[in-house]
């Protein structure tokens, strides 16, 4: 898994590339709630993610529950197929603001 | 058609015994990827023994089983291991622990394997108990539970670290029709969204039939027919629409090997046991 950060019209965007699993989740964790915990938006780009399981859902869940108590915003963007349908399966896409692509994230 | 697809479970001239019993006789299976197979006959046919022999639990006579192309009866202990942990598995009276909460059984094997955030765990265990629509019931003890409760804490447990297989025994045993047809539309759902590949021991044939890709008929050990719904409804074969139609069929009697059967092979004078 790789993770890269740049900043746009104020938004920091987290890209993940790879598998969000059990075993890189814990790194994908930490760089969240680090992001949340200093800007106000937070875009997580997700179109490179091949597979992401759980733990990885988990760690969306708890970052927006964060960026939600610290008052800022948090979204997915180009979320894939694969991603999509983990995400329904719990009825996290009724949850998370999901945006099509980055640009429609940043608009 | 199927051949295009990946083979992940591979069962090759399987053979198994309980002591001197022959329960599988030359036993040949794959099941593909993605798929959702049912494996169904009468009592004492073998088809629970086939679904323990595919997820590890027994040693076998003779023959192959393999899981992704691994043999785990053959594998290293950590490469079985591994393997092991891509496996799901809900057994037919749930096994929770009855001492731990629902949420501290579902979170068991994160605690077990990963060494994952507690609150990332604790998420997790959250999403599964969503999935089987049992929010909110981390805190009760199993015995709180109903039937149907119980069965859906058991398949969160089975789903928590993300299996790739997942092994049923019975699910729909004990159930109302109702909570049994939520069940199948959840292992439904489970193939669906997460491309799972789970074989389903029942005996339910409303079930098999509405959740099947393919369906595999045991009898006295021996595989009758691997088949589509379709191909297992209109087969021709008297067996198969007599296990289909629930009619039973008188065994033809060889009275030698029932009085052996009876005498233990040998008539000694005073015998007690």
């Amino acid at each position: 898994m790789k993770i890269s950060t740049t900043e746009k019209n104020g938004a920091l965007i987290v890209a993940f590339e790879g598998d969000v699993d059990l075993e890189h989740s814990p790194t994908a964790r930490k760089e969240l709630l680090a992001a949340v915990s200093k800007n106000s938006a937070v875009i997580v780009d997700l179109h490179l993610v091949s597979y992401i399981d759980s733990s990885g859902v988990a760690c969306l869940v708890e970052s927006f529950q964060t960026a939600r108590k610290n008052g800022g915003t948090f979204c997915l963007a180009a979320v894939s197929e694969s991603a999509l349908r983990v995400l329904q399966l719990a009825r996290l896409d009724k949850i998370f603001t999901i945006h099509t692509s980055v640009d429609e994230a940043i608009g | 058609m199927t051949d295009e697809r990946k083979k992940v479970i591979e069962v090759k001239d399987l053979v198994t015994h309980y002591g001197d019993r022959m329960i599988l006789d030359n036993v040949n299976l794959d099941v593909y990827e993605g798929e959702i197979l049912v494996i169904m006959g009468g009592s004492g046919s073998g088809k629970s023994t086939l679904l323990r022999h595919m997820m590890g639990l027994e040693t076998r006579t003779s023959g192959s089983i393999k899981l992704m192309g691994e043999d785990l009866e053959k594998l290293p202990m950590k490469e079985a291991f591994d393997l092991r942990k891509k496996i799901g598995v809900a057994f037919q009276g749930g096994a929770l622990i009855s001492s731990m909460t629902v949420g501290e059984n579902i979170m068991l094997p994160l605690a077990e394997h990963t060494s994952l955030d507690p609150q990332t765990m604790e998420i997790m265990a959250r999403l599964k108990l969503e999935v089987v629509e049992l929010a909110g019931f981390e805190g009760l003890m199993p015995s709180e539970l109903s039937g149907g409760m119980l069965k859906r804490a058991a398949v969160a447990r089975a789903l928590v670290m993300d299996p790739r297989f997942l092994f049923f025994d019975e699910p729909s045993a004990g159930l109302d029709p109702v909570v049994s047809k939520q069940l199948d539309e959840l292992i439904l759902k489970l193939r669906d969204a997460m491309n799972m590949t789970i074989a389903v021991v029942t005996h339910e044939l409303d079930s098999a039939f509405t959740i099947a890709d393919r369906i595999t008929v045991l009898d006295r050990g021996k595989t009758l027919i691997t088949g589509t719904v379709d191909e297992i409804k209109n087969t021709d074969n008297e067996r198969i629409q007599n296990l289909l139609n629930r009619r039973s069929e008188e065994d033809i009697l060889d009275p030698e090997e029932y009085l052996n059967r009876l005498t233990g092979g040998d008539v000694r004078p005073n015998a007690v046991w």
